[in-house]
C-alpha cells in the first residue's frame, strides 16, 4: 500500500514538473522580435500569397442575418454581406448599399437613403430597396421571432411596437421602397445615433426572391445564403460546421481595396491550444485570450494585441435587502474593493479599474470627445473613507452583522475575481460576512431576474454606439434593474435624453453625464469594477486588422499579409 | 437464445422510456432560457420566442408532443444553432468522436491486454512493475495533462504532428494516445490480476501436468478465462470514449458530440440535451446485451441458452 502511494506521488511530481516545465518554456521563444515595425509609412511589401487563417471559440450559430443575437454571426455577416452603411476601422460610419448618407427632415425623424446602382446579389439579382423592407419586415415579424428583430426595433423603428402588439401590419412598419433605389425610414422620434445603429447586420438586405425558393434551406449551408460584401462563403456545412472559408468576391463594389484572397477559419475552445497552435504557425489570428497563465507567455511581444473593449463589469447590490437599501453601505461596499490590484493582480490581462459606467473608447460627442473624457470618475478605491461610511450606515440600519449572499458564474476568471472582492470586503468592513454562489451562466442570469441575491457580479455589453445602451438599464422598473433601484432625478434625465433633448446633442451629452454622476456619486446604485481587455495573438504580418466596438467585433476586409 | 435476446430487448425499451422520462423533466428543472440576450427581451418578446418553440405549453403536454415525436424520429430543432435539427447536428458530430474512440479503444485494449499478461506471466519482475507504473500513471493522471504535454511536445516542440484540428490521419494520433491512456491502464490492471488467479488455478496445474506448452496454456486457456472482467468493464468505457471526451475534443479542436453535448446542458439547448441523452442511453443498452452474448463466447460456463454445454 505503502509502495503504490509513494511511486504515485513520484509519477505525479514528475509528470506536474513536466507540465511546469511547458509552461514557462514558452515565453522565451515567443519574444524575437519580428520585423516590419520599423518601416512605417513606406509601402510594405505584400506576401505572395493572401491567405489568412484564423481560429475562432464557437461554431456559427446562424447566418439568416435577421436571426442573428452573437458577434461570431454579426462578425461573418460583416465579411460577407453588407448593409446600407459599415463601420470602418476608426469606427466611422461609411456607406456600404447606401450612396452617400443619408438626408433627413426636420426632426431629424425621417431619413431617405439613396441606394447605389447596380449593385448585385453574388446571383446576379440587383439589390434594390425591396430587399431592404422585405429583410425589415421579417425582423419584425412575430411569426418570424427574430431573438433580435423587436429589441432593436421597437420604440425606435415606427410601428415595430404596434406590430409586435398585433395592432399594425408588417406593412405599416417604418420602412417603405419609395423606387427601385430610394428608402424612406420613418422613426418613432430622432435617434442620434441611428447611423451607427444601421450598420448592424440585422438591418442587412434579404432577397425575397431567393429566399422564398430555398424556403426552410435557406441559411443552412454557404450554398443556400447570397452575398454582397467584400467576401464570399465558399465552405460552410451549417450551424454545427467547425470549418469555414471566405474567399475574395470579385464582384464586390469596392473590391479593388481588398487585397486578402481566402480566409480559414476553425474552432477552437481551449485557450491553451489556440495559442500552441498560433506558436506552431498553424494560425494567424487567435480567439481572445483572457487566462494571465497564457497571456504572461506573450507579455511584450509583438504578436499581441491588447486593447480594451466596451465591457464593463459590476457588483450589482439588490436594494430588496434592507441593510443595501441604505446609501451609506452601498457607498462603502463600492469604495472597498481595490480595483487597481483586481485589474493588475488577479484578472492580469490588461483590463483597466472602471471608476465609471460608460466605458472608454466608445462614445464621442460632436466634437469628436470621449464620452469619458469630459466626464467625471466616481466611487474610486478609498478604504478608509468606505469604513466610515460603512460605521455610519450600520448605525442608520441598526445592525450590527450583516451576512450577503453574492452570485457570481462558475467560470475561472469568475472564481478568482468574486474570491478576491470577497476577501477585500470583509477584511475592510467589519461585521460583513459574504457568502458566495458560483453558478452558471444561464442560472446568474435567472437569479438576476428573479431579484434573488444580495450582491451579483455581473456586466454588460453595449448594443448600439451611444452612452444610452449602459444608462436607459436602471430607470425605475426598468427591464434590466432587477435590483429595485430607484431615484425620479435620473429617471427624469434619462427620459429628456431620449425626447426633448434629442435636437441638441451637447445638452443630451450633459444630460447623460448628469445621470451617470447621480447614479454612481450620489446613489452608488451600483459599484462599477473593471473594463475588460481582449487579448488575442495576431502574426505581425498581418496588417490591416481592425476591430469594432459593437455588433460585429472585426472586419477583415483591409487586411494585407506582407513579407 | 433468440428468446433471451428478444426478452432483453423488451427491457432494454422500458430502460430507455424511463430514461427519455426522467431526462425530461429533470432538464427542466435547470434554472434560465435557452435563447441568448433572453434577459434583453421585454415581456412580449420573450412570449413570442417561447410560443414559436412549443415552450409555453404545460409540461405534460410538451412531453407527450415530444414522445410522439421521437417515436417518429424526429427529434426536435436545436435551439442554439438556428433552423438545425437535432439528428443532423448529432450525425455531423458523431463521426469524429466515434472514431477516436475506437481508436483510444483498440489501443488501449490490446496494448493494456498486452502489458496485463506479460506483468501477469513475469510477475514481480521489471516487466511486472514497469508495466503497473504505466498502469498507474495512466489511471491517475488526468487525460488533459496528458493532451497537454503531448500537444506542447510533440507538435509545438518538435513539430511531428499537427498541433489541433481534425483533417486527417495524422491528426488523430495525439488524442488517440492521450484518449487511450485510461483504458490502457484499467486493461492491464484488471488482465494481471486476473491471469494471476487464472495461472494458479486447478486446470492450469493440470494442463501443465497433461504436458501442454507454456505458451499453450496462457493463450488458450488461461488468457481466455482471464478475458471475462476486462471485457465487463471495457463494454460501457467504450461507450464513454465513442461518445466523446469534452477536453480531448476542446485541447485538440476535434468537433466532436462530447464537447457539443456539455455545451447543451450549460445553453439549456432543450431538444439537444434530450437528443444526445437518447443516444447515450442507447448506445449503452445495446453494448451491455453484447457484453453478456460476448461473455458466452468467451467462456462456455456462462452461455445462455441453456442448450448444449460442451
Amino acid at each position: 500500500m505503502k509502495k503504490s502511494k509513494l511511486s504515485l506521488l513520484l509519477v505525479l511530481s514528475l509528470v506536474l514538473s513536466m507540465f511546469l516545465a511547458a509552461c514557462s518554456g514558452g515565453d522565451k521563444e515567443e519574444t524575437g522580435k519580428n520585423e516590419g515595425k520599423n518601416n512605417a509609412g513606406s509601402e510594405e511589401q505584400l506576401a505572395d500569397k493572401q491567405e489568412l487563417n484564423v481560429l475562432e471559440s464557437a461554431e456559427i450559430p446562424t447566418m439568416d442575418s435577421v436571426m442573428g443575437q452573437d458577434t461570431l454571426s454579426f462578425t461573418t455577416l460583416n465579411a460577407v454581406n453588407e448593409g446600407l452603411y459599415r463601420l470602418d476601422a476608426d469606427q466611422k460610419v461609411i456607406p456600404g448599399v447606401a450612396d452617400g448618407m443619408p438626408t433627413y427632415n426636420d426632426d431629424k425623424s425621417v431619413l431617405t437613403i439613396k441606394l447605389k446602382q447596380d449593385l448585385k446579389w453574388s446571383n446576379g439579382e440587383p439589390i434594390t430597396a425591396k430587399d431592404f423592407v422585405f429583410a425589415w419586415q421579417r425582423a419584425i415579424d412575430p411569426k418570424v421571432a427574430a431573438p433580435y428583430g423587436a429589441y432593436f426595433m421597437e420604440g425606435k423603428i415606427k410601428n415595430a411596437s404596434e406590430i409586435v402588439a398585433g395592432t399594425a401590419k408588417l406593412e405599416d412598419l417604418g420602412i417603405v421602397a419609395k423606387d427601385d433605389y430610394t428608402l424612406e425610414i420613418t422613426l418613432v422620434r430622432a435617434l442620434p445615433y441611428i447611423e451607427s445603429y444601421l450598420t448592424f447586420p440585422l438591418f442587412y438586405p434579404q432577397n425575397q426572391k431567393y429566399f422564398e425558393e430555398q424556403g426552410a434551406d435557406y441559411a443552412k449551408d454557404a450554398a443556400h445564403l447570397l452575398y454582397n460584401g467584400p467576401f464570399k462563403m465558399t465552405k460552410w456545412d451549417g450551424p454545427t460546421g467547425t470549418e469555414w472559408v471566405l474567399e475574395k468576391n470579385a464582384d464586390y463594389w469596392n473590391a479593388k481595396e481588398t487585397t486578402l484572397e481566402k480566409i480559414n477559419f476553425n474552432v477552437s475552445k481551449d485557450p491553451q491550444a489556440s495559442a500552441n497552435a498560433y506558436t506552431a504557425g498553424e494560425a494567424d489570428i487567435t480567439p481572445k485570450l483572457a487566462q494571465a497563465a497564457i497571456l504572461s507567455q506573450f507579455e511584450g511581444a509583438d504578436d499581441l494585441l491588447r486593447y480594451q473593449e466596451p465591457s464593463i463589469w459590476w457588483l450589482k447590490m439588490n436594494e430588496k435587502n434592507p441593510a443595501l437599501k441604505n446609501v451609506n453601505i452601498r457607498k462603502a461596499i463600492a469604495l472597498s474593493v481595490d480595483k487597481k490590484a483586481l485589474v493588475d493582480d488577479v484578472l492580469a490581462n490588461g483590463s483597466i479599474a472602471a471608476d465609471f459606467l460608460v466605458p472608454k473608447g466608445f462614445s464621442f460627442d460632436t466634437n469628436n470627445k470621449d464620452f469619458r473624457d469630459t466626464a467625471g470618475t466616481y466611487l474610486s478605491t478609498d478604504k478608509e473613507e468606505a469604513k466610515k461610511l460603512w460605521e455610519q450606515g450600520l448605525k442608520e440600519t441598526g445592525l450590527k452583522e450583516v451576512s450577503f449572499t453574492y452570485v457570481g458564474q462558475d467560470t475561472e476568471t469568475s472564481k478568482v475575481t468574486d474570491a478576491f472582492i470577497k476577501d477585500q470586503l470583509e477584511k475592510n468592513l467589519p461585521g460583513l460576512k459574504i457568502t458566495i454562489e458560483a453558478v452558471p451562466f444561464k442560472i446568474r442570469i435567472a437569479r438576476e431576474d428573479a431579484e434573488d441575491y444580495d450582491l451579483l457580479m455581473g456586466g454588460w455589453g453595449p448594443d448600439y454606439a451611444d452612452p444610452m445602451t449602459y444608462m436607459d438599464l436602471w430607470v425605475t422598473g426598468g427591464g434590466q434593474n432587477h435590483m429595485s433601484y430607484g431615484n425620479p432625478e435620473f429617471d427624469k434625465l434619462i427620459k429628456s435624453a431620449n425626447e426633448e433633448l434629442v435636437a441638441t446633442p451637447d445638452d443630451r451629452w450633459k444630460a447623460l453625464q448628469d445621470a451617470e454622476k447621480i447614479l454612481l456619486e450620489d446613489d452608488a446604485a451600483i459599484a462599477p469594477l473593471y473594463q475588460r481587455s481582449v487579448n488575442i495573438l495576431i502574426n505581425p504580418k498581418v496588417k490591416g486588422f481592425a476591430h469594432h466596438a459593437f455588433g460585429p467585433d472585426y472586419s477583415y476586409q483591409w487586411i494585407k499579409i506582407t513579407k | 437464445m433468440v428468446k433471451y435476446i428478444l426478452q432483453r430487448v423488451g427491457y432494454m425499451i422500458i430502460t430507455l422510456f424511463i430514461v427519455t422520462t426522467l431526462t425530461f423533466f429533470l432538464m427542466k428543472l435547470i434554472p434560465g432560457s435557452p435563447f441568448n440576450n433572453f434577459e434583453k427581451l421585454t415581456e412580449v418578446q420573450r412570449e413570442i420566442l417561447l410560443d414559436k418553440y412549443g415552450l409555453n405549453e404545460p409540461l405534460p403536454v410538451q412531453y407527450y408532443q415530444y414522445m410522439v415525436n421521437m417515436v417518429k424520429g424526429d427529434l426536435g430543432i436545436s435551439f442554439q444553432f438556428d433552423n438545425t435539427p437535432v439528428t443532423k447536428l448529432i450525425a455531423n458530430r458523431i463521426g469524429p468522436s466515434a472514431q477516436l474512440g475506437l481508436q483510444a479503444m483498440i489501443v488501449g485494449a490490446v496494448l493494456g491486454i498486452f502489458l496485463g499478461v506479460i506483468a501477469a506471466l513475469k510477475q514481480n519482475t521489471w516487466i511486472d512493475y514497469g508495466s503497473t507504473f504505466i498502469a498507474v500513471v495512466g489511471k491517475s493522471v488526468p487525460s488533459f495533462i496528458f493532451a497537454g504535454l503531448l500537444q506542447y511536445y510533440v507538435s509545438v516542440k518538435l513539430g511531428w504532428l499537427p498541433v489541433m484540428l481534425w483533417k486527417g490521419p495524422e491528426y488523430t494520433i495525439l488524442p488517440t494516445i492521450a484518449l487511450a491512456m485510461f483504458p490502457i491502464s484499467i486493461a492491464a490492471r484488471f488482465m494481471r490480476t486476473e491471469m494471476i488467479e487464472v495461472l494458479g488455478s486447478d486446470y492450469i496445474t493440470l494442463a501443465r501436468a497433461k504436458g501442454a506448452s507454456r505458451w499453450q496454456i496462457s493463450v488458450k486457456h488461461a488468457l481466455r478465462n482471464a478475458l471475462i472482467p476486462v471485457v465487463t468493464v471495457m463494454g460501457p468505457l467504450a461507450v464513454s470514449l465513442m461518445t466523446g471526451s469534452l477536453v480531448i475534443e476542446q485541447i485538440f479542436g476535434i468537433p466532436g458530440l462530447g464537447e457539443q453535448f456539455v455545451k447543451s446542458i450549460n445553453m439549456n439547448d432543450y431538444p439537444v440535451i434530450m437528443g444526445t441523452n437518447i443516444l447515450f442511453a442507447v448506445l449503452f443498452v445495446v453494448v451491455i446485451l453484447i457484453v453478456d452474448i460476448l461473455y458466452g463466447i468467451i467462456d462456455p460456463r456462462i452461455r445462455i441458452s441453456g442448450g448444449k454445454a460442451k
